[in-house]
């Protein structure tokens, strides 16, 4: 079978004070499992913005990170609200952050395009009333 | 682990050393173990903060810094104040008196570090022109910074600017401008940096983004302060040996750097601790800055833990002592055809360091930060430091790499006492029957 490694973190809804520490683990995690550095800082800025939005946005979720030899996965699923309109959700400026989170200095509408910018493939399922899942993959090689 | 030892300046005495948890937790490398009664120091995470030297109460860890008789290797000698070493003085009315006191300890000349920084300034702020560089640019003024990248931010490397550090710089200038006033061989002078700070002996030793260095040795504050400080009492004033910026000497405290190079937009942090959690952001892309000064000790190189003087004293000295000093800005000071008479920039690439990988092979490091896990739930959390190593994870990923058994745990330990206690009671009991 193929090697696999799997870490699992909770993300709460509205947890600005613990925001970051899930995206913190994975980073330290794949430091240790000497992931090549220009691969390492995609997959930070990604993991973060996914992990703030699951604290902003959602009501809450899991984050789950694989690797495997070839690759690193990035899975961020929630139960809630789902995104109505994907398309303009994309776009640069675009957030329905709250005032509460822009006040935090979140909320520029940078989240979902920095994390299609760095991972290798994105991919956004979402419906309203269920939740909204995001596939990030990062190639290894 | 790496078959070369590395030079560090930091050490152990072994005797001093009385196994107890300070330092071990202080270590912002994870670079120390307690083993067999004494702390050990891993060569390959070590970055020569310090820290552990602030926190050891036995004296047990120490900096290795060159004696200051080791002048008389050189036929002319000249001494490379640290601007952090004006703040030293309570007594002196001007930074002259520094200069001239350590001319009567035997230097034949002084240079000022301030004047290497005043240079360093102006090719920083040629760097922050160029829109193709990362942002931030990141400090290479404190070397503990610099490996602590290596080390823990290999991501960052390429934002580090590729400048030789004002040490370097005020070496390189002092060397040539010597041998052409008194017309002698740039061999037989020897510069030393007279230094607060223990990563800079290691930074001369073992250069990071050049071949060797232009300083020949590192003589600590404290081993001269005595006599310094008693020269610098008899010393005249003579401001006409003052040649740094008021900006070049503000970079001793920590927000001084950043002051002088962009002081629209940069962010001073210092503290080791502080400043892993900002370049934690940094990596996250989460701060619109164009420059980032990081310091390992708090207050910045007023901090070094080769200082005399409490750095918030050692501050404010020089604060004094910059509002009568020179206020030229660096820009219009220093000539911008001096960057490139000097080799100022960075020859070789910096590497980011390995030490904190588990494996060179991807799937082994895997298996094996499976195998962490699967230990570290079963430890107590506590991170005590009771065996040795300075968190429970640590201690997982210590029994994973074969420098640890799980029995090393006392809580573990404990537990398999009690069950076996029980054991022998019930076996006590069933044979009285």
């Amino acid at each position: 079978m193929a090697v696999m490694l799997e870490q699992v973190f909770q993300v709460d809804k509205g947890a600005y004070e613990t925001a970051g520490e899930a995206s913190m683990t994975i980073k330290r995690t794949l430091k240790r499992l000497g992931i090549d550095a220009s691969i390492l800082r995609q997959l930070s800025v990604a993991s973060y913005e996914v992990e703030l939005n699951l604290v902003i946005h959602s009501l809450g979720g899991t984050l789950t990170l694989t690797v495997d030899p070839d690759k690193i996965t990035l899975i961020s699923k929630d139960v809630g609200p789902g995104i109505p309109d994907i398309d303009k959700a994309m776009t640069e400026g675009y957030s329905t952050a709250s005032e509460e989170a822009r006040s935090l200095g979140f909320g520029a509408g940078m989240g979902l395009p920095n994390m299609k910018r760095n991972a290798t493939t994105f991919d956004i399922v979402s419906e309203v009333g269920v939740g909204t899942c995001i596939t990030m993959t990062f190639a290894l090689h | 682990m790496a078959l070369e030892k590395r030079f560090h300046s930091v050490r152990l005495e072994k005797d001093k050393c009385r196994a107890c948890t300070n330092c071990l937790k202080r270590c912002p490398t994870e670079a120390i173990r307690v083993r067999g009664g004494r702390a050990h120091i891993i060569d390959d995470r070590c970055i020569d903060c310090g820290e552990c030297i602030r926190v050891c109460e036995y004296h047990a860890k120490v900096a290795i810094t060159d004696p200051l008789s080791s002048i008389a290797r050189f036929k002319y000698k000249i001494a490379l104040p640290a601007p952090s070493m004006y703040g030293q003085f309570k007594n002196i009315r001007s930074i002259s008196q520094v200069l001239s006191g350590l001319k009567l300890m035997g230097f034949d000349e002084v240079f000022e570090v301030a004047r290497g920084a005043d240079v360093v300034t102006r090719a920083i702020r040629e760097k922050l022109r160029q829109p193709d560089l990362p942002r931030p640019l990141i400090s290479t003024a404190c070397p503990a910074i610099v490996r602590l990248i290596q080390v823990r931010f290999p991501d960052l490397i390429d934002h580090l600017v590729d400048i030789r550090q004002p040490m370097e710089v005020a070496a390189l200038i002092a060397k040539r401008e010597f041998a052409r006033k008194h017309q002698v061989d740039e061999s037989e002078i020897g510069c030393f940096f007279i230094t607060p700070c223990p990563a800079k002996v290691t930074a001369i030793r073992n250069p990071i983004g050049h071949e060797s260095s232009a300083v020949d040795g590192a003589i600590s504050v404290l081993e001269i302060y005595g006599l310094l400080s008693s020269h610098t009492r008899r010393a005249e004033t003579d401001e006409s040996l003052i040649t740094a910026s008021a900006w070049g000497v503000g970079w001793a405290s920590s927000g001084g750097e950043a002051n002088a190079v962009c002081p629209d937009n940069a962010l001073a942090v210092d503290g080791i601790e502080n400043v892993i959690r900002v370049l934690e952001e940094i990596e996250n892309d989460k701060l619109d800055l164009e420059f980032f000064e990081g310091n390992a000790c708090t207050g910045g190189c007023v901090g070094g833990p080769l200082n005399f003087e409490n750095n918030y004293v050692a501050r404010n000295i020089i604060r004094k002592l910059i509002d009568r000093g020179n206020g030229r800005y660096p820009d219009e000071k220093v000539d911008v055809s001096l960057l490139t008479k000097y080799p100022l920039y960075n020859r070789l690439p910096i590497l980011p360091n390995s030490a904190m990988k588990l494996d060179d092979d991807l799937v082994e490091a895997m298996r094996k930060m499976e195998k962490i896990e699967e230990i570290f739930k079963k430890l107590p959390g506590y991170d005590c430091g009771s065996c040795g190593s300075p968190t429970c994870h640590t201690f997982a990923e210590d029994i994973v790499q074969g420098f640890a058994r799980e029995m090393d745990c006392i809580h573990i330990m404990k537990e398999q006492l009690r069950i076996m206690a029980q054991q022998m009671v019930s076996l006590a009991e069933t044979s009285r029957e």
